[in-house]
């Protein structure tokens, strides 16, 4: 039988396996992240009986019992994690004490906003980054590659909520163009919900001017949010370019009368690509953090904002329900990081 | 030698800016002709400039790097030429295997990739023409297989059957002349031989010329037809392989070769060559070598020889040439 298994294992493609096997490990993850967070939200002080009900309701005895007994706070605490994993795996993430809504529904919406504006950034980072890092490792050391040092430079050494701040001050207030803080110009309604991410639907149903609008106000929080990643995306694509560049394999390129424009876009690029994945991959994490500045400067109402305000409430199913979903995209995003290696680099695919 | 040779390289001179501003010379006045058909071999030392000798003829010298002189190719000057004519030149007339194949391919590009995209680039023919050709490539030099490998990759293969592909890649766009860096340096012993018979077998059936750069003297006397030794970035030594190898007349090749008769006795007692090769940038007073050279005179601190013919098809730059009536 176990033989069976292990042969009809090895029946199967290469870089197939190494997904199975990546999603397995990905999922005992994501069951250490509950118990994590699980846990810590039973070590912070405070107690969020008292914060969801208020000075007055948490005086009177009953009433607190009532609630206890109501949000299950009352049981061991084995049992209320066993409780909250069962909810989990039927997609309950428990209600939220503050919204008095399911975390699951809460998460939904404000994800999707968070998840656009991430997007957005990363896309305007891979570009950027890798485009401004190809010309400093071409001219290496010429002025070019000067200007790009010093600039990506600044972009991972200014703090994300001061450049929010600034931005916002000139682009808005001082030169009006960006239409300012939020989704959507107040008052505007959202298209026809179909993936939550307003551009992408707003394209579905052939809206054209929410999309206008919706790309209008997701393009200076993005860049703000980008910034930080264009800087760390650049350095790496240079120094992995420079590394490639001095290899003997480059020399042999050129022996063969291979275009510089080939060599460099096929022959350099594709050994430091590996290095950008890695950047990349870590930069996403870092955005998904970066954002709750962000969104809290540009109102953006974004995974972010609801974290921060969960926080302050001792919400502690919404905290723990979006510290599931933050580890949950950091988990698939470090899954999808590995996959490309594969596709990457034959040696890992096929080693 | 009465046809004109493929390549005629006359009074090259290679210079390299230096760290402190000042301009190297790793190579020298160095001329050199290659017949068609004919294997020539350059030895020498690390860093005499052989290999610099070997980019030039293929414009890729180092970032600043200026050549003068003449390299004849075909009736065309190589040294004038621009980039986009030298690149034309790279891989489809002109070709180079490198040292060691465990670096010289590229890891991340299937064999097919790095075997067809010079040929696709130069001579503008489809995937599958090109496909064809590298399967017959292949087998022509012996890789078993040669439809699947075409689809794999290098870390796949042992470092002879790389060696194998990477002169495949090299052949693929016909080119006249190949130019093999220490081709077997990086390879087992009984692997070198493999490569070694597929160079000459390479030779007599496609016509190649062939520069070959190696230090190792045995490599030398298996392949080349004629046989150039350099040091301090010239030609100290130039003739027959024979005449060379066997009868060394510039006491450089003579230590190179490593065998002193030690009396007049039948015995040869083996000694390593003393010393390291001067660095280009502080070249001794007079001829580089003699401070190394064990027949060195007071006359070899102050000059520094030029080559000259001591025989047809001989020359040497020595001013004393202590071995002379040993050669004769």
């Amino acid at each position: 039988m176990g033989n069976v298994v292990r042969q009809s294992w090895y029946a199967l493609p290469s870089l197939l396996r190494f997904v199975l096997r990546r999603l397995a490990i990905g999922i005992l993850l994501c069951v250490g992240v509950t118990l994590v967070s699980f846990s810590l939200t039973q070590v912070v002080p405070g107690d969020p009986v008292a914060a969801s009900l208020g000075d007055y309701a948490s005086s009177d005895p009953a009433t607190v019992e009532a609630f206890r007994q109501r949000f299950g706070l009352d049981k061991p605490l084995p049992e209320q994690y066993f409780i909250y994993v069962t909810n989990l795996l039927q997609g309950d993430f428990g209600q939220s004490l503050q919204t008095r809504r399911p975390v699951a529904a809460d998460l939904a919406q404000y994800m999707s906003a968070t998840i656009e504006l991430a997007i957005v950034a990363m896309t305007v980072a891979m570009i950027g980054g890798v485009g401004l890092g190809i010309i400093a490792a071409v001219n290496r050391d010429r002025w070019p590659d000067q200007v790009i040092r010093v600039v990506s430079l600044a972009g991972v050494s200014v703090p994300t909520f001061w450049l929010s701040l600034v931005c916002l001050y000139v682009f808005f207030f001082q030169l009006g163009w960006s239409p300012g803080v939020g989704r959507l110009p107040p008052g505007a309604s959202g298209p026809m919900t179909i993936t939550g991410l307003y551009t992408i639907d707003a394209m579905i149903t052939g809206n054209w001017r929410v999309l206008g609008q919706a790309l209008s106000h997701i393009a200076l929080p993005a860049m703000v949010l980008a910034i930080y990643t264009i800087g760390a995306i650049t350095r790496f694509t240079r120094a992995a370019m420079l590394e490639a560049f001095d290899q003997e394999y480059i020399r042999a390129a050129r022996a063969k009368g291979m275009p510089e424009r080939v060599v460099v876009m096929r022959h350099v690029l594709r050994p430091a690509l590996a290095a950008i994945i890695t950047v990349s991959g870590m930069a996403f994490g870092r955005m998904l953090g970066g954002a709750v500045l962000v969104e809290s400067v540009f109102s953006w109402p974004g995974l972010g904002e609801y974290a921060y305000r969960s926080a302050l409430a001792l919400d502690l199913r919404a905290i723990m329900g979006v510290s599931l979903v933050i580890a949950a995209v950091y988990i698939l995003v470090n899954l999808v990081v590995d996959i490309l290696y594969a596709v990457v680099d034959p040696r890992i695919r096929l080693g | 030698m009465s046809a004109a040779p493929l390549v005629a390289i006359d009074t090259l001179t290679i210079s390299l800016p230096s760290a402190d501003g000042q301009r190297l010379f790793p190579v020298r006045e160095v001329s050199l002709e290659i017949g068609r058909g004919d294997i020539v071999g350059l030895a020498g030392e690390s860093g005499s400039g052989k290999t610099i000798t070997a980019l030039s003829l293929l414009g890729l010298l180092p970032p600043g790097g200026r050549m003068s002189g003449r390299i004849d190719f075909e009736g065309r000057d190589l040294v004038g030429l621009g980039p986009a004519e030298i690149s034309a030149v790279r891989g489809r007339d002109i070709a180079m295997v490198f040292q060691d194949p465990m670096t010289a391919l590229h890891p991340m590009l299937s064999i097919e990739r790095q075997l067809t995209e010079h040929l696709r680039h130069h001579r503008g023919v489809d995937a599958k023409a090109a496909r064809e050709r590298a399967i017959e490539l292949l087998e022509l030099v012996r890789i078993p297989d040669a439809a699947t490998a075409l689809r794999r990759y290098p870390h796949q293969f042992s470092g002879g059957m790389r060696q194998r592909i990477a002169i495949a890649m090299a052949l693929c766009c016909g080119p006249k002349l190949l130019i093999a860096d220490e081709p077997t340096t990086a390879l087992d012993v009984t692997v070198q031989a493999g490569i070694l018979r597929l160079l000459q077998r390479l030779r007599t059936e496609l016509g190649l010329s062939v520069l070959l750069i190696t230090h190792d003297m045995g490599v030398m006397s298996a392949l080349t037809d004629r046989v150039a030794v350099m040091y301090a970035g010239r030609i100290v030594e130039q003739g027959m392989r024979g005449d060379v190898l066997g009868r060394p007349r510039h006491p450089y090749t003579y230590g190179l070769l490593g065998a002193l008769p030690h009396d007049r006795g039948e015995e040869m007692v083996l000694r390593p060559l003393e010393g390291t090769p001067p660095a280009i940038g502080a070249l001794p007073q007079g001829c580089p070598f003699h401070p190394r050279c064990q027949f060195a005179q007071p006359v070899c601190r102050t000059a520094e020889p030029a080559l000259r013919t001591v025989a047809p098809g001989r020359a040497i730059a020595c001013t004393i040439d202590p071995l002379g009536e040993m050669a004769a």
